[in-house]
């Protein structure tokens, strides 16, 4: 039995074995937003904020996680509402399939809550781990140099 | 979600308890960030009964430095390293290959100890490690003893840890004035592993200390090339000498990241450029660390 404040909601979970978070928190809690695409921690899709670090939650056993405090896709806004990194993707089209697209917000979420106005190459960086399958990098660097202030 | 295989799951809060746990339990796995271990244990790559958390041991974080020595704890991260002025200060080169590893969110949970004990033939860790002349400290049923890295890397994926033994850390002896540098040939930032890793060293009196990493079975130091290089400037020796004992030392593969002939190629090129940035930077100038020399 684990304990899991996801959200700002305590969850308790059996998981099994190796299991990971992400397993955890799509499969048991009902949380989709994070995605389970390559389970290697090369994609980025599963991205999450473990104890306020970006982490692949693909590659964090959950019964390493218990005690942790984890921030998903669904929780970086209140309900009906959306985080300024995703307001930003949206009006600058940083969209395409939509499947990268959760995993890109957590982390560029993650980096403007460090650092407010990031340089194109802060971005770049923190962002090095996602990978966007319709190669729309260009967008979504447009999208959050413009609403660091930057140009991309 | 298939999970194929199931494991006892423990916590020790000391190194002693820890080494009770790996004795009691052979074959038992030992966890640290689990960048490796986590997609291993899901594939059945590995099927331990036990694996062994160390991640309540208290000071297993710590980067310190005492009487001369740097001491990299076995829960320090590439992050860690990353943001650490004494790292900075004394082990560039280490903390110009972490910037390398991965990506930000892998970082924040893949250690330098767990690099080195993965030991795969590409880990960004070995190079740097075995020009900083680093030990693995170790304790085990026999007490606690002391790895030179030159020792340490035996084969893919294969390092000195007998069984039951634990590593507690990684020590370097202060290198004093020094530039280095760690070049990674990848095929994109984020996620990939070295086609070529070179560290290099240089130290004044034109001593140089040179290994590679992903051209061969394990990292390893380059003698003959050290050999070559003292005595002189970074760009005195021979091109097509130095290029020749590149190819001697080296034994690349032909992988899908990367042919043997380029590979080769790179291998000459990287270890040029990082000699002469290592030989900048001894003198204050050069690129600033963390700036690719390719």
């Amino acid at each position: 039995m684990i304990r899991l404040t996801v959200n700002g909601i305590e969850h308790t979970a059996e998981p099994a074995g190796a299991e990971s978070l992400l397993a955890t928190l799509r499969d048991r809690l009902g949380l989709a937003g994070s995605k389970d695409a390559c389970e290697q921690g090369e994609c980025g899709s599963c991205s999450v904020i473990m104890d306020g670090e970006l982490v692949c939650s693909c590659l964090v056993m959950a019964a390493d996680a218990d005690g942790s405090e984890i921030t998903t896709v669904e929780g970086l806004a209140p309900a009906g509402e959306l985080h300024p990194v995703q307001r930003a993707l949206v009006e600058a089209h940083g969209v395409q399939c939509g499947y990268c697209t959760p995993g890109f917000a957590v982390a560029a979420a993650h980096l403007f809550e460090r650092e407010p106005s990031p340089s194109a190459d802060d971005i770049k960086e923190a962002l090095s781990g996602n990978i966007c399958r319709c190669t729309g990098y260009g967008a979504i660097l447009r999208a959050l140099t413009g609403l660091a202030g930057e140009e991309p | 979600m298939t999970i194929a295989h199931d494991f006892a799951y423990l916590r020790p809060a000391t190194v002693p308890d820890a080494l009770a746990m790996l004795a009691d339990h052979r074959g038992a796995m030992v966890l640290a960030g689990g960048t490796d271990v986590v997609p291993w244990l899901r594939d059945d790559a590995i099927t331990p009964e036990t694996v062994v958390d160390i991640k309540d041991i208290a000071g297993f974080d710590a980067i310190d430095v005492a009487d001369g020595v740097l001491r990299i704890g076995p829960l320090v991260t590439f992050s860690d390293l990353i943001a650490s002025p004494v790292a900075a200060e004394h082990v560039p080169a280490l903390v110009e290959a972490s910037h390398t590893v991965a990506s930000v969110g892998v970082r924040n949970r893949a250690t330098v100890v767990g690099n080195i004990c993965s030991a795969v033939p590409s880990c960004d860790a070995g190079p740097p490690l075995l020009v900083y002349e680093a030990a693995v400290e170790v304790a085990g049923p026999g007490g606690e003893r002391s790895i030179p890295v030159l020792e340490w890397f035996l084969g893919p994926r294969t390092q000195a840890l007998a069984e039951g033994e634990l590593v507690t850390g990684i020590t370097i002896p202060l290198p004093g004035a020094h530039g280095g540098c760690y070049a990674k040939l990848s095929r994109y930032r984020g996620e990939d592993l070295a086609q070529v890793g070179v560290a290099v060293l240089a130290l004044p009196g034109n001593d140089y200390r040179v290994a590679f990493g992903a051209v061969g079975p394990v990292p390893f130091r380059a003698p003959a090339i050290e050999e070559r290089l003292a005595g002189g400037g970074p760009g005195d020796a021979d091109p097509a000498a130095l290029d020749a004992l590149v190819d001697e030392a080296i034994s690349p593969i032909d992988d899908v990241r990367a042919s043997k002939e380029y590979r080769t190629h790179m291998s000459r090129v990287m270890l040029r450029r990082s000699l002469a940035a290592a030989a900048a930077r001894l003198d204050g100038g050069g690129p600033p660390y963390g700036e690719q020399v390719i």
